[in-house]
């Protein structure tokens, strides 16, 4: 049976406050499609359908699922951007469901958010440093300039790439940049969608290492999403795995790997390619095959 | 204008089984060489990985193969294909039309981008058959394009003909830019990170689509990708490449567990995300890739590479090691340092 549980709670220790970081109580969201015809509306998508996890504080939170699963919304509503069509959510025990653009404020700076395309996600006219800098605008934090070299130090960019635009940097870089941003208002929460998946294999591990340090250092909580297990397996202690909308299993990362009892996961897992199993003699077709234990 | 004699005979080739010959291929913008000294041989059947980060040459050398580059890039060397009887480096495009899409085909990374918004996908399939003539009408043309739609696995392929490519999500387009490719059975299929953008359930769908494909066709095939595992399930041949140069080669078992080149060791490292240092880290390879034409002189890794020396600012010579393996490094890999593909290489540049 999936884990369905919502109250998972790290050892003590790990965190001092009883408080979820992220609390998500049976969300759902619609969509409503276009009319396509004059008499009936259209049936409308069920994006999220009952999604309900905590996340307590410190903890690295993994969601897998591929495109369309619905991970993409589920940001959304996390970050405040879009509102749940019922049940609520939480961060650090405050709901925000019902609030006003102006009351989110706390949640803008609590969690910030790193995107999955470093140059989309990065304004092509503005120099690193103001885009850095931005969120302590927002914010109106004195000390600007140094408190952005300090961030850009932090994410091991040299400090005088301040004055340059984003499209003189590498992927890797870029995603540096992104993440020095996301640290700028000093969140607790990180959120980081497919925050490796468009780079190289070589900066992908640099990249990973840096979120790994990042996290540990300011005692971060991490929510991860990704369509990749093997990278979720090595970021986070526990994991869900979406699926149409819903959370088909939840658990810690090492058990749902090793032992995955959706079928959903087992197919998700079977699917991904890795050089121990090609070198065994997993074939595409091996691949593409359903697993069956 | 004369037409193209369907059996051209196989001259300058070295074997009659060889599909596609690469000789000394060079590719060059004023002055700067972004491609050189790429030397390979494909046979009919054989399935061929080319590796290596963004910005190391891979697409550059299939583009040029394709001669598809801009015009202001300058390639120079051979490039031999079975069933042509003129080299493809320096045909005129007349003739590289005639090539393309026939004895040879390429799927690209972004099948959106591949395909004509504007058209019927059955329509597209049909055009590379006609223009080709390997259908006489199109009627016929039609049906083979339907048949092609069924053999990539589109469910109701008579409707998925009539169909415009927004209709399809992004894996079910990249199945049918594969069925355009495979249209008139090529002898080379090049494919350029065909599944980078893809979920991985839908890759393990389409790359078990290309490699049925191929093997049905004895199609020889071209595989780039930086992804080592995508490499190492598909193909049977790997060459690596950086700063526009094949640095190591040889067969994927090979070459996966014996690499004998630092970087093929880096990469290897660094995309096996079970193996940490004693810190709980990930091994990478330390720096970043060089922008193009300015790799360093000598060995081309020597910059990122913690076992360079002095010697290595003189171009390492290549080391055969079989017939399609070798590598080009002063200081390889030891051969019985075997199976430590983890050797920890620079811890991450920029952070202590």
């Amino acid at each position: 049976m999936p884990d369905q549980s919502t109250s998972a709670k790290l050892a003590p220790g790990a965190g001092t406050d009883p408080v979820d970081a992220i609390s998500v109580r049976d969300v759902t969201r619609d969509y409503r499609r276009p009319r396509t015809s004059l008499r009936h509306p259209s049936p409308p998508v069920h994006a999220l359908r009952g999604v309900s996890f905590a996340v307590p504080q410190g903890q690295r939170f993994g969601i897998v699922g591929e495109s369309g699963c619905g991970k993409s919304t589920l940001l959304r509503i996390l970050a405040g951007l879009d509102r749940p069509t019922s049940g609520s959510v939480a961060i650090d025990g405050r709901d925000i469901t019902g609030l006003r653009e102006r009351q989110l404020r706390f949640v803008r700076e609590r969690l910030q958010l790193v995107f999955q395309d470093p140059m989309s996600s990065l304004d092509p006219r503005m120099r690193v440093g103001d885009i850095v800098g931005e969120p302590l605008v927002a914010q109106g934090h004195p000390n600007r300039r140094e408190r952005v070299a300090e961030l850009l130090e932090a994410v091991g960019l040299p400090t005088d790439v301040a004055d340059r635009y984003p499209h003189q940097f590498s992927g890797g870089q870029r995603q540096r940049i992104s993440i020095a941003r996301a640290l700028a208002p000093r969140p607790k929460i990180i959120v980081a969608d497919e925050p490796v998946s468009a780079l190289d294999v070589s900066v992908r591990a640099q990249v990973l290492n840096l979120i790994a340090d990042l996290v540990d250092e300011l005692s971060l909580t991490l929510v991860f999403v990704s369509h990749d297990l093997s990278v979720v397996r090595h970021v986070c202690d526990r994991v869900a795995v979406m699926h149409d909308g819903q959370i088909v299993e939840t658990g810690p990362t090492e058990q749902v790997y090793e032992e995955p009892q959706h079928p959903y996961t087992r197919r998700l897992i079977a699917a991904v390619p890795t050089l121990g199993k090609a070198l065994s003699g997993v074939s595409a077709a091996d691949l593409n095959r359903e697993y069956r234990p | 204008m004369t037409p193209v004699p369907d059996t051209a005979p196989a001259s300058a080739q070295d074997s009659p089984d060889d599909v596609l010959a690469v000789r000394n291929l060079e590719v060059a913008v004023g002055g700067r060489k972004l491609v050189e000294d790429v030397d390979f041989t494909i046979r009919a059947g054989e399935r061929v990985g080319l590796i290596g980060e963004s910005g190391s040459g891979k697409s550059l050398t299939a583009l040029s193969i394709m001669g598809l580059l801009p015009e202001d890039l300058r390639t120079t060397g051979s490039v031999r294909l079975a069933g042509v009887d003129h080299d493809l480096v320096g045909a005129d495009e007349t003739r590289m039309s005639r090539v393309r899409g026939k004895e040879i085909a390429m799927v690209f990374q972004e099948p959106m981008t591949a395909l004509n918004p504007t058209m019927r996908v059955g329509r597209q399939i049909a055009e590379v058959l006609l223009i080709h003539r390997t259908r006489p009408d199109r009627a016929s043309a039609r049906a083979a394009a339907v048949e092609l739609l069924a053999q990539v696995g589109l469910p109701d392929p008579e409707a998925a003909a009539h169909a415009y490519p927004h209709q399809f999500s992004g894996g079910q387009r990249q199945r049918v830019v594969l069925a355009i490719a495979l249209a008139n059975d090529p002898a080379l299929l090049v494919c350029d990170e065909p599944t980078t953008a893809l979920d991985v359930t839908v890759q393990a769908r389409v790359l078990d689509l290309i490699v049925r494909g191929v093997e049905d066709r004895r199609s020889a095939m071209l595989f780039i990708t930086h992804d080592l595992a995508v490499v190492a399930t598909v193909c049977e041949r790997v060459m690596v490449m950086y700063g526009g140069r094949v640095v190591e080669s040889g067969p994927v078992r090979e070459v996966f567990t014996r690499p004998r080149h630092r970087y093929t060791q880096g990469l290897i490292g660094a995309s096996d995300l079970s193996v940490v240092d004693d810190r709980g880290r990930l091994i990478t390879i330390g720096g970043s890739v060089p922008p193009a034409g300015h790799f360093p002189a000598g060995c081309v890794f020597r910059n990122r590479c913690d076992s360079a020396s002095e010697s290595c600012a003189t171009r390492p010579d290549w080391r055969p090691t079989g017939p399609d393996s070798g590598y080009a490094c002063f200081h390889p890999v030891p051969e019985n340092g075997a199976h430590r593909t983890g050797v920890p290489m620079n811890q991450e540049a920029g952070r202590a």
